[in-house]
């Protein structure tokens, strides 16, 4: 039995609905105010060749309504019990991100509900603090779309790194996908780099950002003489050591003491293994969260829309338009 | 000898006024490639500092080099790294500071010496003198493209680590850099054009 009482609170509880739809991932999660995860189901498209931004935004509109209900389903909540609605607003792909925000301003106007438009790499960042209590880390971001080391100062996150070109994730995902490896290309190339040994490939660091293009091509060339296990193994050692040694100089910069792994390529556990090398080497600890929420999820979206909601931020629905390439140092981080 | 500087690449030791920096191997990457990394750098800056040196740049002289020790001796400047300082530092001495060190930027550049991390970190300021140190990811190159990867990791590193003073620091350092530099304005031109293809550009308009 439930009191009238307990009954109140229970639905005065603040409860948000995040949309993700930044790339071929679809997203949808409940989080309370608390940061009490309730539901965070993921729809992965299949994708034999790359993502083609108008086949996954198709996905998106075709699989959303029904991932909606499951993930109230699954929060045992109501459309009437939400407080937000948030949505991935950028950066991603156009196609992808306009149709998580249609759904997500239909589904706003429908229930007479706030929305917010938030950032989907800070949103990275925030879900990594929830789940692992890191209190002020340095940030290594690394994704099919994304890399980005980040650090917070004064009211920011700060883009201390990133790439100038592709991300890393997606120099890998090309890699496998030219040498025809299958999708997606990170478990492949991991697994076959166990059985490998080094041979020189570019490493490209300017300063503390990171260029992979010019690695992705020369490791495709080299692929055509040298065995598949060695060009692996080499793709990683460099891709990893490169993105390691730029986290590494910014940790002696930013003065941290903790870091967070975000992003789906963090489940690699070489990279992991470096970075915790890395991080023994000075002494501070890292933080890996658990593998839902480290690639892209709809509870980061919606626990990104509590923090930003109840820290003072609104949108109005004509400001909701998505931002293909939003910058993470543009956004104002009031609830730090 | 002791230890003046422990930075994530290297150790630096002082005795006097020689200083051998070493580049410490890192077990977390492949030692194949982290050999490669160490013994490259060293060389490279050993040659780089040189030709700073040549080209009227303020720069630490080099001594010694041992490609296989992964160290550099060299002499040793008495200043403070720019990184420190901007904080405390009141506009028009921001303007002079950064002016000279543009104006060496654009020297380098006319010499066909690209720093390859040019941050404030990598800036010492020394009486009135700026030094430039730090030249193990540089290169010889007289192509836009590097020079203006090179400029914009300065304008990165004013973005995200001088945040209050950008407007400041960026206008003096690239008047500086034209002032010096021939090719200033193609170089300037160019950076945009890279960070315009970045990842993560965002028109404002």
């Amino acid at each position: 039995m439930v009191s009238a009482k307990e009954e109140q609170s229970m639905s005065r509880e603040f409860l948000c609905l995040g949309i993700e739809g930044t790339a071929e991932k679809l997203g949808v999660g409940i989080v309370s105010a608390e940061g009490e995860i309730l539901a965070n189901l993921v729809r992965q498209m299949k994708v034999a060749e790359g993502i083609h931004p108008s086949e996954a935004a198709q996905h998106h509109a075709t699989h959303l309504p029904a991932l909606v209900r499951a993930g109230l389903e699954r929060a045992g909540v109501e459309m009437k019990e939400l407080s937000l609605i948030a949505f991935s607003r950028g950066p991603g792909l156009g196609p992808c991100l306009r149709v998580a925000a249609v759904a997500a301003r239909a589904l706003a106007l429908k229930h007479n509900l706030p929305l917010l438009g938030v950032n989907h790499c800070v949103a990275h960042i925030e879900i990594g603090r929830l789940t692992t209590g890191a209190e002020d880390p340095l940030t290594v971001y690394v994704s099919g779309g994304n890399t980005q080391v980040t650090a917070f100062a004064q009211g920011r996150y700060r883009v201390l790194g990133e790439t100038i070109d592709i991300a890393l994730g997606n120099c890998i995902d090309q890699f496998a996908r030219e040498l025809e490896l299958g999708m997606p290309g990170g478990p492949v190339v991991e697994r076959l780099a166990r059985r490998g040994r080094y041979l020189p490939l570019p490493y490209v660091v300017k300063g503390m950002d990171l260029s992979y293009s010019g690695l992705l091509t020369a490791a495709v060339r080299l692929a055509e003489r040298e065995r598949l296990e060695d060009v692996c193994f080499s793709l990683q050692e460099t891709a990893f050591a490169m993105l390691v040694e730029v986290a590494e100089r910014a940790l002696v910069q930013a003065e941290k003491e903790e870091v967070l792994i975000a992003g789906g390529v963090g489940v690699n556990a070489r990279l992991q293994q470096m970075l915790a090398g890395m991080c023994s080497e000075h002494g501070v600890r890292l933080h890996v969260p658990p593998g839902e929420v480290l690639g892209d999820n709809g509870a980061m979206i919606a626990w990104l829309g509590v923090l930003s909601y109840l820290s003072g931020e609104r949108q109005r629905l004509e400001d909701t338009y998505v931002r293909q390439r939003w910058r993470t140092d543009e956004v104002a981080v009031r609830w730090r | 000898m002791e230890v003046i500087a422990r930075g994530a690449e290297a150790v630096v030791y002082a005795d006097g006024d020689v200083v051998v920096k070493h580049r410490l191997p890192k077990r977390y990457r492949a030692p194949e490639l982290d050999e490669h990394l160490r013994a490259t750098r060293t060389r490279r800056e050993a040659r780089l500092l040189a030709l700073a040196k040549r080209a009227g740049v303020p720069a630490p002289v080099v001594l010694d080099v041992d490609p296989e020790e992964k160290k550099l001796c060299m002499s040793r400047v008495r200043g403070e790294k720019l990184s420190r300082l901007v904080g405390g530092m009141e506009v028009p001495e921001l303007r002079e500071v950064f002016t000279t060190a543009g104006a060496l930027a654009g020297r380098l550049h006319a010499k066909g010496i690209i720093h390859g991390d040019l941050t404030t970190a990598n800036m010492l300021l020394s009486g009135v003198r700026v030094y430039f140190i730090d030249f193990g990811l540089g290169e010889v190159s007289t192509s836009h493209e590097a020079m203006g990867t090179d400029l914009l990791v300065f304008r990165k590193c004013v973005r995200s680590t001088h945040f209050q003073q950008e407007e400041v620091i960026l206008d003096a350092f690239f008047s500086g850099y034209r002032s010096t530099f021939a090719g200033a304005e193609r170089a300037i031109e160019k950076m945009h054009t890279i960070e315009r293809r970045g990842r993560y550009f965002e028109d404002r308009g």
